[in-house]
């Protein structure tokens, strides 16, 4: 008889100690690692999945599909966040993407969605006086972080172009689906990730995610990170208000501050535990609302079959108007296709095809296995039908079609309702606010909305590199690094 | 330091932070801003390399004062000028 094989000891060789544990492998958890690694700390970094990246990740599946998950685009300034936090290489392979479309009853537009090219399709197309445009661009601009801003992104639109719903739909329906934001939530919450957008346009990073991760690991590595997967976190220790250490796969480690790329909600409620803060912040906790999860359908290209260049990105809808109830509905009118082509990955002759929507964790949850089975397929079939549209005889140009729902989400990046752009804007104070409740603990990923997205959440990472490394080198004023 | 030692550091450090631009034509007297493209991010990894070159903690409410190149010196020389420039 043959023993069963012992499973592996994935903290195998791991220190007593360390300055920093960094729980997750999000883009805002590897930049973190990466940049307090360079900054001279000691750092681990434990992920419960056995791939890093979090939702910047990608599945291959039988005759060489490679399907990417979160790659739809991101703003231009993410070159400049890879080239100072990651690599001047890995920041050399981000390219444009020049073909935006929209379809719906409304308009048929094609776009390279900068402000050059709004400016003048709100103009000619939609009749938009060039002043009002201007002004437009510039108040969208002017919000930041620091601004107190009241106003919803519906006042703003109302201000601007008052019962111009198809304006509305063209300026917020590609944002809705970069980070779940709708017109209720805050403008700035628009203003800042439209603008990041509008500033030179939507960009990909050439390689697939797969290169990415890889080519950030390989940095991590060389930085002196303590990579660990199949690793979960499963309680940050803290006594006094400060930080103590981790408990990972059942093993005590300890650290001196703990960076959480976790949920903003789950580090706090069940990471650390309740009890260890304050009750009028534990109020604030529970005021903070979810963001939507996705559904998503991917479809690979036979090998050999082609597609022809029908655009990048193609923002489908068959509601007469944009309106968040109908984006979020199960019942699906709404789709953005990704179209990937061979030049997203050269050297291959591959296409493939996502389809995402926003989706409720609870349309998807307490369905039955035989329901949710049906769902997905359900699901699969009227995305073909959709896409038949614009890639006529699709379903004999694919030999894999897969459907991944809140549920998929949640499972394999643990967050809850499987969100997928972490938190609606008032959990962006509870993120800011965590290391005054506890020394040593912060927190950086999704959230707030305005931290979400690939550049929202590394450049969080950065900023709050920043904060660790400044508490770090407080208990330790001797430290300099040349 | 010297007042033109402090000078080349702070160079040194926007050089690293924004490799495209043209650090040599910078006037002491003109927001940074205005003259070569710094974002809010930029202005943070001033703050960090300061903090790791020097243990200088900038704190957030004398960001201000790094808005031109004269005024990051006015406020760097003091805290820097018992330092050797060879760091
Ligand atoms: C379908 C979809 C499409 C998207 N498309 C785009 C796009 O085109 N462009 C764009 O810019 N953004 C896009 N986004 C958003 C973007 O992917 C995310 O905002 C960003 O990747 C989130 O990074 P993060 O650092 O917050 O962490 P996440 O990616 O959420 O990662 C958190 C990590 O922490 C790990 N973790 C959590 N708890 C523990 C624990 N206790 N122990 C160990 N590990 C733990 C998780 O496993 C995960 O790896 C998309 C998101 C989704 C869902």
């Amino acid at each position: 008889m043959t023993k069963p094989p012992r499973p592996r000891n994935w903290l195998k060789d791991i220190q007593s100690a360390y300055d920093t544990v960094v729980i997750g492998s999000g883009l805002a958890g590897m930049t973190s690692a990466n940049l307090l690694a360079k900054l001279g700390h000691k750092v681990l970094l434990a992920e419960h999945h056995y791939n890093l990246g979090g939702m910047a990740t990608w599945f291959k599946r039988k005759g060489g599909h490679i399907m990417d998950i979160s790659l739809h685009g991101f703003p231009c300034g993410m070159i400049k966040t890879l080239r100072k936090y990651w690599s001047k290489d890995i920041s050399n392979r981000v390219i444009q993407l020049k073909n935006v479309r929209f379809d719906n009853p409304q308009f048929s537009i094609n776009t390279s969605f900068d402000k050059i090219d709004f400016t003048h399709i709100l103009k000619e197309r939609f009749g938009i006086l060039r002043e009002v445009i201007d002004e437009f661009f510039q108040t969208a601009r002017g919000m930041n972080f620091y601004d107190d801003i009241v106003m919803t992104t519906r006042e703003l639109f109302e201000k601007f172009f008052p019962g111009r719903t198809d304006v509305w739909r063209f300026l917020m329906e590609p944002i809705t689906y970069a980070n779940g934001s709708t017109l209720d939530d805050p403008a700035i919450t628009y203003g800042i990730v439209f603008s990041n957008f509008m500033d030179k346009g939507v960009f990909t990073y050439q390689g697939g995610t797969d290169h990415l991760i890889k080519e950030m690991k390989k940095e991590l590595l060389k930085n002196g990170v303590d990579i660990r997967t199949h690793c979960m976190v499963e309680k940050i220790y803290v006594e006094d208000k400060t930080v103590q250490g981790v408990r990972i796969n059942g093993q005590d480690i300890s650290c001196k501050s703990v960076v959480s790329n976790s949920n903003i909600v789950t580090t706090i409620e069940q990471l650390v535990g309740e009890e260890n803060f304050d009750p009028e912040y534990i109020k604030d906790v529970k005021n903070v609302r979810l963001n939507n999860s996705s559904c998503q359908v991917y479809m690979g290209i036979k090998k050999g079959e082609k597609i022809p260049h029908v655009g990048d990105l193609l923002f489908s809808s068959e509601a007469d108007e944009y309106c968040t109830e109908k984006i979020l509905s199960k019942d699906i009118t709404s789709r953005t296709f990704s179209f990937y082509y061979p030049e997203i990955r050269p050297g291959t002759d591959r296409y493939s095809i996502v389809s995402s929507t926003n989706a409720r964790y609870k349309d998807w949850a307490n369905l039955s296995e035989k329901e949710y089975l049906h769902d997905k397929h359900h699901l699969e079939q009227t995305t073909l039908d959709a896409l038949d549209t614009y890639v006529p005889g699709i379903r004999k140009k694919i030999d894999h079609v897969e459907a991944s729902t809140p549920n998929t989400f949640k499972r394999y990046t643990l967050h809850p309702s499987g969100t997928s752009f972490g938190t609606k804007f008032e959990g962006l104070q509870v993120s800011r606010d965590l290391p005054k409740q506890i020394k040593g603990l912060f927190h950086a990923g999704s959230v707030g909305i305005i931290m979400s997205g690939w550049l929202g959440a590394a450049n969080y990472g950065v900023i709050v590199a920043n904060e660790t490394d400044k508490f770090l080198r407080e208990l330790s004023p001797s430290l300099v690094t040349v | 330091m010297t007042i033109d030692e402090v000078r080349q550091i702070i160079l040194n450090i926007l050089e690293d932070i924004a490799p495209d631009e043209d650090i040599s034509s910078i006037d002491d007297n003109t927001k940074l801003r205005d003259q070569i493209d710094l974002d809010s991010m930029d202005f943070l990894d001033i703050v960090m390399e300061l903090r790791k070159r020097f243990n200088i903690e900038v704190p957030e409410k004398d960001y201000e004062h790094l808005a031109t190149l004269a005024g990051c010196i006015t406020y760097l020389q003091p805290l820097l000028k018992d330092r050797l420039a060879a760091s």
